[in-house]
């Protein structure tokens, strides 16, 4: 069966303010099915935002998220949730439920959402944590889990339901060499074995450079580029490369605005 | 294993509260749940009880025999009446027994003083107690007290 | 001067939203669609939390209220000569008063704060969050049974407190210090009314659980979601619920009581 669509979700005008300051200005984003889209930034441009802005949880002052011609700002409660049973997010810090164990963990959004019974919820909660590696794992609980474990059980929890989108918030961030290579392979991996369309929100240049199809970058509450690596790379704008390249000084300063140094230094106190 | 250990905490906990509760209403608050159990009623007439109230308890030799569960006024002989349950085991109260008010203490609660008396016959549910004595009003005994002075 | 007015203004608005807030989290968790059926093992669970592992700190200190109670009452009773009245003292004054007041402040320090600060962490770890992402609401699967439970807990608490203070005024007065026991008893049991003094001392401990698991809980959904701001909320909680239940006792003991 071919997709109706090539974008699965469409992102038109929006905005978005927090008190006075715009989050976003009136942003436009396209998100092909199927691929791997990296939404990029300096900390503090709101990515976060945007993935509870496309899972509901907050709504824009205007502008339109469309999931599959669905306007998702202006669903009611009950449909909202139907609609986040297709949606998987992966938070920055996991967000494993303390009080139950990995197995519990994963098997929650079956719970919720399917009537199965518990030898079929077994199976499924048993094949994913095989997916992302941990199946050994089931009976701790997240205290006893590493950083990167807890990040691949909170992986196994977002596909459980087998979404149709898969949102990464921060997934490399505070990870060891090995445990984020880990990640960038198992990313990679199931967006290829599952289909789904997988939307990774990163300052991590080189590793999400290595897995993202297509490449937003926002700074600004606007979005300053856009297009595949390697059109990214070769974007002429000092914005771009500051971001890029990983530049400490550039059109975002590397000094905090203050009167001039030697003046500074000199003035009596 | 975890849930098990939780609800049987629970389970005490609940237990504990409806005991405490059982406590707090019997052995504290004298709550009588059975109107049976109490016994027969007795009445008995004073022409002042003082500062009596309902839930006193009535006392033989400082023994409590029964409490005291109405107080109302008589309006044919415009005295106090006092209904008060005495307990089923009491067997001994002779029809001349007589009922008092008392204090206890200087500045404690009152109650009702049984004594029994000779006859053979005893109270039985209904029956009145004849021969009473009102309570000790403390300005009554000033004022006899300073006429008896006056007029000495 | 504007000034001064224009931040009063602020700070009472932002406080009549807050309000606002704790009520519409309390009505949506409360009333909106309850599921008794699966939420029970929840609220088992947390009357655990709140209940049972409170119990120790209310039974030591109900015993040691009640024990200073029957020494204070027997040094004070006695120099009227109506020492046996010092029963009816210590339990009328931990069935109408001390029970349920202080087993709701030892109630808010130790399972409020703990709420607060749960709640807080879960807001922190995006736990909340990624509730609402699986589509289910945050408001009936952790605060409601909360709510519940501490509603519950409360007055069962207030209960146990009330009876082993009884217990260590009665250790007290009739063990150490040589109360006749049955008078003891005899008066406690004739001035304690169970409809006036003990079903009415339960009613406030009801409305305290109500005050202080809801202030608890909402201080925890609504905190910022740092280390500082759940550590700011877990300290308004004791604060606020504290203020909280010493106001209403006395609105409460002024319409029980008072004979207004």
């Amino acid at each position: 069966m071919k997709p109706e669509h090539e974008s699965i979700i469409d992102i038109r005008g929006l905005s978005f303010f927090r008190g006075e300051r715009a989050i976003f200005d009136s942003v436009d984003i396209t998100i092909p099915r199927g691929k791997v889209t990296a939404i990029m930034g300096p900390s503090g441009t709101g990515k976060t935002t945007l993935l509870k802005l496309i899972g509901g949880q907050l709504r824009p002052e205007s502008g339109q998220i469309l999931l599959e011609g669905m306007d998702i700002p202006g669903l009611g409660r009950r449909e909202l949730f139907e609609v986040r049973e297709r949606m998987g997010m992966l938070f920055q810090s996991g967000a494993l439920f303390t009080d139950m164990s990995v197995f519990e963990n994963v098997a929650f959004p079956l719970r919720v959402h399917t009537e199965l019974p518990e030898d079929m919820i077994r199976d499924v909660v048993l094949m994913k944590l095989q997916a992302v590696g941990l199946r050994g794992a089931r009976d701790l609980m997240p205290s006893e889990l590493s950083g990167g474990m807890a990040r691949r059980v909170a992986l196994a929890r977002a596909i459980a339901l087998d979404p149709d989108i898969v949102m990464y918030d921060e997934p490399f961030t505070g990870q060891d060499p090995i445990a984020m290579g880990v990640l960038v392979n198992l990313i990679r991996r199931l967006n290829q074995a599952l289909g789904h369309t997988s939307i990774i929100v990163s300052h991590d240049i080189n590793e999400t450079l290595g897995i993202a199809d297509y490449i937003y970058l926002l700074s600004d509450g606007r979005v300053i580029a856009k297009g595949t690596p390697e059109e990214l790379a070769d974007i002429d704008s000092e914005q771009v490369r500051q971001f890029m390249k990983g530049l400490p000084d550039g059109p975002v300063p590397f000094h905090f605005k203050a009167p001039d140094y030697h003046q500074d230094l000199l003035q009596e106190y | 294993m975890r849930m098990r250990t939780v609800e049987i905490g629970v389970g005490a906990f609940m237990l504990a509260g409806i005991l405490a509760l059982v406590v707090l209403a019997l052995n504290v608050s004298g709550l009588n749940l059975s109107e049976q159990a109490g016994g027969y009623k007795v009445y008995a007439r004073f022409d002042n009880i003082g500062g009596l109230t309902p839930r006193a308890k009535v006392a033989m030799s400082g023994v409590q025999i029964g409490q005291v569960t109405a107080i109302r006024i008589d309006k044919d002989m415009l005295m106090a009446e006092v209904e008060m349950e005495i307990f089923n085991d009491v067997d001994y109260l002779t029809v001349d027994s007589s009922a008092s008010i008392l204090t206890a203490g200087l500045l404690g609660e009152q109650y009702i003083g049984v004594v029994p008396g000779a006859e053979e016959d005893l109270l039985g549910d209904g029956d009145f107690i004849q021969d009473t004595q009102s309570a000790l009003v403390l300005e009554e005994l000033i004022g006899k007290f300073l006429f008896n002075k006056v007029s000495e | 001067m504007l000034d001064i007015l224009q931040r009063l203004g602020h700070k009472a608005l932002s406080r009549l939203a807050a309000i606002g807030r704790a009520g519409q989290i309390l009505l949506q968790s409360l009333v909106a669609a309850p599921q008794p059926l699966t939420m029970l093992p929840l609220i088992l669970k947390q009357i655990y939390f709140v209940g049972v592992l409170s119990l120790v700190i209310i039974i030591v200190s109900g015993g040691f209220i009640g024990m200073v109670l029957g020494l204070q009452g027997y040094t004070i009773l006695v120099d009227y000569g109506s020492e046996q009245a010092v029963g009816q003292m210590v339990a009328l004054s931990l069935v109408r008063e001390l029970a349920p007041v202080v087993a709701a402040l030892l109630f808010a320090g130790r399972a409020g704060s703990a709420l607060t600060a749960e709640i807080g962490l879960m807001k922190a770890t995006e736990q909340l969050a990624s509730l609402e992402m699986i589509g289910v609401d945050p408001l009936r699967r952790i605060v409601a049974p909360r709510l519940w439970a501490g509603f519950i807990c409360m007055p069962i608490l207030a209960i146990i407190f009330a009876v082993v203070g009884i217990w260590g005024g009665a250790l007290v007065a009739v063990d150490w210090l040589g109360i006749y026991e049955g008078s003891f008893w005899a008066n406690m049991q004739q001035s304690v009314d169970f409809y006036d003094d003990v079903l009415n001392g339960i009613i406030k401990a009801v409305c305290f659980g109500v005050v202080v698991t809801w202030i608890a809980v909402f201080e925890g959904y609504d905190c910022i979601p740092t280390s500082e701001g759940i550590s700011q909320a877990t300290t308004r909680t004791v604060v606020y619920s504290s203020l909280a239940v010493l106001g209403l006792d006395f609105i409460l003991t002024a319409l029980m009581f008072g004979e207004l």
